[in-house]
């Protein structure tokens, strides 16, 4: 056998776009897997994978958790997991064959034993199923527990790669709940792993839209022109979502919207947006720049007027009567936790001096929509009648994250009649791709990335730093004043918020 | 929607597309591309429906021409369905008489401007797609020798006419197959001295999976007759010992490895709509498809029909007959030999290039 560099593939080819990246042989160990997310997206995500053949034969799956379970149980828990939310056909011979790799191994994080039975159940698939000794680690588990489970795979031997194999952890957001802690997280998992065998997951940078912004900007010369100050006025990115804190208030209580969807997702989205163009797409290239540009973000002087947040009181969700935030389950009548938030900041480039970009986020909003959204500046010069254009507002370019994945043009058009007069259009684009088989999930396309171990998608420990700089003041800032304004339930947040943009003579896109 | 409309024209048809479009509200926006099918009325609902689901991911017109009698009169029937079944536009025409002759100028005016058009026969196959009037307007060709009665023949025919743009259902269904063998040999493993095919007879793909083997890999490449269904197996023959992949059942492949243990995956059969979903995903020629159809023509399959179609093949010339006898008799060449086996596989087309 050969063991030294390997020639290449000579069935690889680049002109050769059909075949797809298949992952090596390996085993996925998963830590939390009677979690929400284990059922709902991780374990229909791997059998999506198995069934679009892009698992490598062999492929071994093992569960990790605090049950006395056998194979048997786990294999019963990831059929019905599949079963309910896979996005492609069961099939039985799929899942009868990714079936026969899943495993179980029953034991608590601060059980050594445990362990060390995790690492025979390893070395087993490895003999049995030639999994070639290569190990990635999900830890679907809150972070309270990483230093112990990573301290656990060092001490049994599981963290350190043999000869020519790999071991990878993969984590969920919340990277920390601030700077410190987010540097303390990551201290922990280097102690174990080195940085480019970590990956955090944002799920969001799987999703196919937040792709094509790149594509969009770098592969037209359509848009560039125009992607800086000379024509964007300001920036709206917004992550709206129409239902409650739900079952999550144990996690979501003291930690805030802000911290669960601006430090990341959108900061990320702002990065993608705002970036300057990469020498290349490796990950290296694409990172640099988004660094970069996150660490040009500065933060208005006044807090107090350019940031607002809110807390959702009861009211109508679209026909639904739903309690308010402090009503939920679990959640203290006291609670100053912010339910939505708002920020402004300001890009410190040449690109986008003077162009604000503002992000906002909301749970029990009107509507699930995430978009960025390029407000521009209006025409320098109407030639028409005042009264001709009192309908024409600002061109938008609009980039729809979720749901209705696509990109909107607005612009004004005249209004068919005798009379010149015009009115904002929209022109839509729409991904067909959204509702077929071949297009991914993103957890399909991060959990097939992690096993490639091809690394653009995921935010290093760099950007998640620079994140919480960003963020950090505003909680400090927010954690000594006032506390967030009540907004009914389905409505578009607090008026704080409107006037926050009206201060600055604009106005939120009503989505 | 749907707007019957008989013996009409290509305006009427077009202000038809507009009107139930904009009783609708636009629903139909964002083509990326127009379809056409070139079908039978027999077979048209079946494609109709592969089209419809197809245009899921990604949207489109879908024009389907049915040649009817070609005696008698000219006429054009059409029938217009707009958001009835999928995101995009479907016009389903049907010619009669002379007007069978002349379908690209009822196909042309209907195209949906500025955007690429890909042509696709789901039945028996031109012999020369390239030069059909309707498979000239088109960036890419799709065929199927599978759906006729020769289908070898078939292939080689295709060969002979191949045109940047052209490509065939055959070579999509054996993506699977190749996937699998680029990651199986993503791994190390020795040298690989000679390939085999195993798949029911006259099965066209198998037919391009060896030459496909055989180019890239620069070994000898066979074909052996299994019972199917399909390809039931290919086995790389290394210093080492076999390297096997083998789907006996059309369901579930089993890779075995020398000193290995064997490993399962799922390898199904795929229905006709993810074939031209796939097909219609990129619409550069695809030069890999090249290369293995003309290699099969030089001689890798059906020894007999290889020389006589090979023999006419344009890139193949006179030494068809040479390169099929080479192929099936293990032929003596130096590329035989591991050493060498190695060196002309890095390059793309290093084993045609040898031989001419």
């Amino acid at each position: 056998m050969n063991t030294g560099q390997q020639p290449p593939n000579p069935l690889r080819d680049p002109r050769d776009k059909r075949l797809p990246r298949v992952a090596g042989p390996c085993v996925l160990v998963l830590f939390g897997v009677t979690g929400d997310l284990s059922r709902k997206k991780l374990l229909p995500a791997i059998y999506d994978l198995a069934n679009r053949g892009l698992l490598p034969p062999g492929f071994s799956l093992v569960g990790f958790a605090r049950r006395d379970w056998e194979h048997q149980d786990f294999r019963q828990l990831a059929h019905d997991a599949v079963k309910e939310h896979a996005r492609t056909p069961f099939r039985e011979d799929v899942w009868n064959q990714l079936a026969e790799g899943i495993h179980f191994v029953p034991g608590t994080f601060d059980d050594p034993g445990a362990f060390e039975t995790l690492a025979m159940a390893v070395k087993e698939l490895d003999e049995q199923r030639g999994t070639g000794g290569n190990y990635a680690f999900y830890l679907s588990i809150p972070p309270k527990f990483f230093q112990e489970v990573v301290q656990q795979l060092q001490a049994s031997g599981l963290s350190q790669p043999s000869e020519g194999s790999w071991r990878r952890v993969v984590i969920e957001k919340p990277f920390g709940h601030d700077l410190a802690s987010a540097q303390e997280l990551n201290a922990i998992l280097h102690e174990v792993f080195p940085e480019e065998s970590i990956f955090r997951i944002d799920h969001y940078l799987g999703k196919e839209t937040v792709q094509n912004i790149l594509a969009l900007r770098f592969a037209n010369n359509l848009f560039e022109p125009i992607w800086n100050r000379s024509y964007v006025d300001h920036v709206q990115i917004t992550m709206a979502e129409d239902i409650g804190i739900g079952g999550r208030a144990g996690y979501f209580d003291g930690v805030g919207t802000a911290r669960d969807v601006i430090q990341n997702h959108l900061l990320q989205l702002l990065a993608l947006t705002a970036m300057e163009e990469p020498v290349s797409f490796a990950a290296e290239s694409v990172r640099a720049e988004k660094a970069k540009v996150l660490s040009a973000v500065r933060l208005p002087k006044d807090l107090g007027a350019n940031t607002v947040r809110g807390q959702y009181a009861a009211g109508w969700q679209g026909g639904v009567k739903v309690r308010g935030y402090h009503e939920e389950e679990g959640i203290p009548p006291n609670s100053r936790t912010d339910t939505y938030a708002a920020v402004r900041v300001d890009v410190d480039t040449r690109r986008w001096a003077g162009v604000p970009f503002y992000l906002r986020t909301g749970k029990r909003l009107a509507r699930r929509a995430t978009e960025v959204a390029l407000v521009f500046q209006r025409a320098p010069h109407l030639p028409f009648a005042a009264t001709d254009t009192e309908e024409l507002g600002q061109n938008a370019l609009v980039i729809r994250v979720q749901p209705d994945e696509g990109v909107t043009m607005r612009f004004g058009s005249k209004v068919p009649g005798t009379s010149m007069e015009v009115r904002d259009v929209n022109m839509d684009f729409d991904y067909g791709e959204s509702f077929t088989e071949s297009s991914p999930e993103a957890y399909e396309r991060l959990l097939l990335d992690v096993l490639i171990g091809d690394p653009p998608l995921f935010p290093r420990q760099e950007e998640v730093e620079l994140s919480w700089e960003i963020l950090d003041p505003i909680e400090e800032y927010w954690d000594k004043h006032g506390k967030p304004e009540l907004y009914k339930a389905g409505s578009w947040g607090p008026k704080a918020a409107d006037e926050m943009m009206a201060r600055d003579g604009r106005a939120w896109r009503r989505l | 929607m749907n707007i019957d409309l008989t013996n009409t024209t290509t305006r009427k048809v077009l202000d038809a597309l507009s009107a139930a479009r904009h009783r609708m509200g636009g629903p139909a926006t964002g083509k990326v591309l127009t379809l056409v099918v070139l079908t039978e009325e027999a077979s048209q609902y079946d494609a109709v429906r592969a089209s419809t689901e197809a245009a899921r991911e990604h949207p489109c017109r879908i024009i389907v021409v049915i040649a009817r009698s070609p005696g008698g009169e000219s006429r054009l029937d059409a029938e217009v369905r707009v958001g009835e079944t999928g995101p995009g536009e479907t016009v389903v025409l049907r010619l009669y008489g002379q007007l069978i002759e002349h379908a690209d100028s009822v196909v042309l005016p209907l195209l949906v401007p500025d955007t690429p058009v890909v042509a696709w026969w789901p039945g028996i196959a031109p012999d020369r797609p390239a030069e059909e009037p309707l498979g000239a307007l088109a960036q890419r060709r799709v065929t199927d020798a599978k759906g006729g009665s020769d289908p070898l023949g078939t292939l080689n025919r295709l060969a002979e006419a191949y045109v940047p743009g052209d490509t065939d259902f055959a070579w999509t269904r054996i993506t699977g197959w190749r996937t699998l063998l680029a990651a199986t040999l993503d791994q190390p493993h020795d040298d690989i001295t000679g390939a085999c095919v195993e798949a029911d007879p006259k099965n066209p793909s198998a037919a391009l999976l060896a030459a496909w083997l055989s180019v890239r890999l620069a070994v000898p490449c066979t074909v052996a007759e299994s019972h199917g269904p399909g390809i039931t197996g290919v086995r790389l023959t290394t210093t080492a010992g076999d390297i096997a992949i083998t789907r006996p059942d059309g369901r579930v492949a089993t890779l075995s490895r020398p000193e290995q243990p064997d490993r399962q995956v799922a390898l199904h059969r795929r229905p006709t709509s993810e074939l031209l979903a796939e097909e219609l995903r990129r619409l550069d020629p695809d030069e890999v498809y090249r290369d293995a159809v003309l290699r099969y023509a030089k001689g890798l399959g059906e020894p007999a029909e290889a020389k006589e179609a090979g023999a006419e093949a344009k890139e193949a010339g006179g030494e068809a007959k040479e390169a099929g006898g080479e192929a099936k008799e293990a032929g003596g060449e130096a590329e035989q030999t591991p050493e060498a086996a190695a060196a002309p596989a890095k390059a793309p087309r290093g084993g045609r290039g040898k031989k001419s």
